[in-house]
């Protein structure tokens, strides 16, 4: 087996016993990414200097006996987090020449756990689409198909796993950013509870629905990570202080037992069959186990969509106003006036769906359309997570497909935005009711001659994350979907 | 269309964005389907229902001591500003 097709843990069991270095490992991953990244379009900064001299400092960790898990363990962050001295761009050519002067609260953790940093991964602009073609850098490419998406907004971060160029890499996850990719890529992707982790440094969508995660291969290497993320910061006025229960002892929970809840509206008729059987599959497998399965309704999460496209541009148009040419960031050449500066550098330093959410977010908090906008959908958030409360009286957890399609090609979904938005139909009402969710791998479709990947998504209530690991992990020691390697990435 | 150009012509302004006259006519079209994408909550039945405030229902914005926490980092931070003199964020002249 090649080291690059390891999980976490298996690195870190590799690491411990000494048979490779971390600088072995960071140079085998550098060597992956410039041979093979490219033609993904997965990085926007590879950071060979700083992943080497991470490695060499990891190797003497290990010498004087402080390694932790994982310590000398390669990743990668998504480019929306702040890394201290290093290019910050959020995938925009407003920030495309942001040095961050301080790390976010996730990357000062990865580190102080010992990670080695790969690069810095593309995405779509400040996180704002479903395919990571909204990127100042160009599209990614999906492994399993470079014709098709990865997913977005952390599509690079998805691409680099996928493709065996990092073991694991950071996300966020507005409205299905690190669930949507995670299941166009086959990799297990989680997004928290919001306020589980910290947000601190990490480049503001719609602070309300923002929340860190991970890509990985497994949901083993998701408890390792949640475990070295997770916690109370004072620097994000919305992170929960709530104790971190140990995510990894917790994998051992049995599936038997486990009351699933099937989400009726989630087999809707946007859902494309043969990903619909995949998860009924995958439904059955947890049943076969000892899972107690029955259907469960929510009848407000058709209306997750539209909620979002008030509540998300909102809290955007507001969140962006900090992009005026002024502090940081693109400037326009010879500004006439501060307003021509403001108006030329924005104009100019946004692309065409960053203007477009700031607009929409503009127009519904505008004077005379509040109530009937944001007013009215923060009403129905309130409507959709009492659904899920409801159903989590009855049920552990709540189950359906993570995207209603497997990868779509590129290109296929830019010329109207409600087609794009669509895509994130099944994971937004998670970020609406501020729950932590998971996407894993249950199987592959068959489209123009490829085998695509299909994901399995798990709902919990909140700060449930060690019942969606466990669960995912239980599955994924009774099936292999989650172990394949896109062909010529092996 | 929901929108009209004079409308999405406000908001740009509103909002300080530069929109160009090629570009105006996509704005229009695209924020006009959204605005009618979204039209659909007003059907919801929302009568009585407290507006969300927080994802997490018992949570309250926390207050924290008033007391200086972050040590003076000006010259670092205006690494990334466009222009600046004598530790001065400069834009052009406001007042005639």
């Amino acid at each position: 087996m090649s080291l690059h097709t390891l999980t976490v843990a298996q690195l870190a069991a590799g690491l411990a016993a000494g048979q490779y270095s971390s600088l072995d490992l960071a140079l085998h991953f550098l060597g992956r990414i410039e041979r093979l990244g490219p033609e993904l379009n997965a990085f926007v900064t590879v950071t060979a200097d700083r992943a080497l001299e991470d490695a060499r400092r990891a190797d003497e960790t290990r010498a004087r006996g402080e390694a932790g898990p994982l310590t000398g363990v390669p990743i990668a962050h998504k480019d929306i987090f702040c890394t201290d001295g290093i290019l910050t761009t959020c995938s925009s050519k407003m920030l495309s020449n942001f040095v961050a002067p301080y790390d976010a609260t996730v990357a000062e953790r990865w580190k102080a756990a010992g990670t080695v940093l790969l690069g810095k991964t593309n995405m779509d602009e400040f996180a704002m689409g479903s395919s990571n073609e909204t990127s100042f850098y160009g599209p990614v490419r999906n492994p399993w198909d470079t014709a098709r998406v990865p997913g977005g907004s952390s599509g690079g971060s998805a691409a680099a796993v996928a493709a065996c160029l990092a073991p694991a890499a950071s996300g966020t996850d507005t409205g299905g950013s690190i669930r949507q990719p995670a299941a166009l890529t086959n990799l297990t992707g989680l997004k928290p509870t919001y306020g589980r982790v910290s947000r601190y440094g990490m480049i503001a969508f719609a602070s309300s629905l923002d929340q860190a995660g991970m890509l990985a291969r497994s949901a083993e290497d998701a408890a390792l990570l949640l475990a070295a993320m997770a916690g109370f910061d004072p620097r994000d006025s919305t992170c929960v202080d709530a104790p971190v229960t140990d995510y990894v002892a917790g994998l051992a929970t049995p599936l038997k037992g486990l009351r699933v809840g099937v989400i009726r509206e989630f087999f809707d008729k946007g859902l494309d069959p043969a990903v619909g059987r995949l998860v009924q599959d995958a439904i059955e497998t947890l049943r076969a186990s000892g899972a107690v399965v029955s259907e469960v309704s929510l009848p407000a999460l058709p209306l997750s969509v539209p909620t979002y496209y008030v509540v998300a541009p909102a809290e955007c148009s507001s969140n962006l106003s900090r992009f005026d040419g002024v502090r940081f960031g693109h400037r326009c050449d010879s500004p006439r006036d501060l307003r021509d500066l403001y108006e030329r550098s924005r104009g100019e330093g946004f692309g065409e769906e960053v203007k477009r959410r700031i607009m929409t977010g503009t127009y519904v908090l505008s004077a005379g359309y509040y109530d009937a906008y944001y007013l009215k959908a923060q009403q129905v958030r309130q409507l959709i997570a009492a659904d899920f409360a409801r159903a989590f009286a009855d049920v552990d957890v709540v189950v359906g497909p993570t995207s209603p399609t497997a990868a779509f090609g590129i290109g296929a979904k830019t010329s109207d935005p409600i087609t794009m938005y669509l895509n994130d139909i099944y994971t937004i009402g998670a970020n609406l009711a501020g729950l932590p969710a998971i996407s894993i791998p249950c199987g592959f479709v068959q489209e123009g001659g490829k085998d695509l990947p299909v994901g399995l998504q798990l709902v919990g209530p909140h700060f449930s994350e060690s019942r969606l690991l466990s669960a995912s992990h239980q599955y994924q020691l009774l099936t292999d979907w989650h172990r394949r390697v896109p062909p010529g990435f092996e | 269309m929901s929108l009209t150009r004079a409308q999405v012509e406000g908001i740009a302004h509103l909002a300080r964005l530069q929109i160009t006259e090629a570009q105006m006519p996509v704005y229009v079209d695209s924020l006009s389907r959204i605005i009618d994408f979204v039209e659909q909550l007003s059907a919801a039945d929302t009568g009585g229902v407290e507006p969300m405030a927080h994802p997490l229902a018992d949570q309250v914005q926390r207050l924290r001591p008033d007391v200086v926490t972050e040590a003076d980092r000006h010259e670092k931070y205006q690494h990334n500003a466009p222009s600046v003199a004598a530790g001065l964020y400069l834009v052009p002249k406001v007042i005639e």
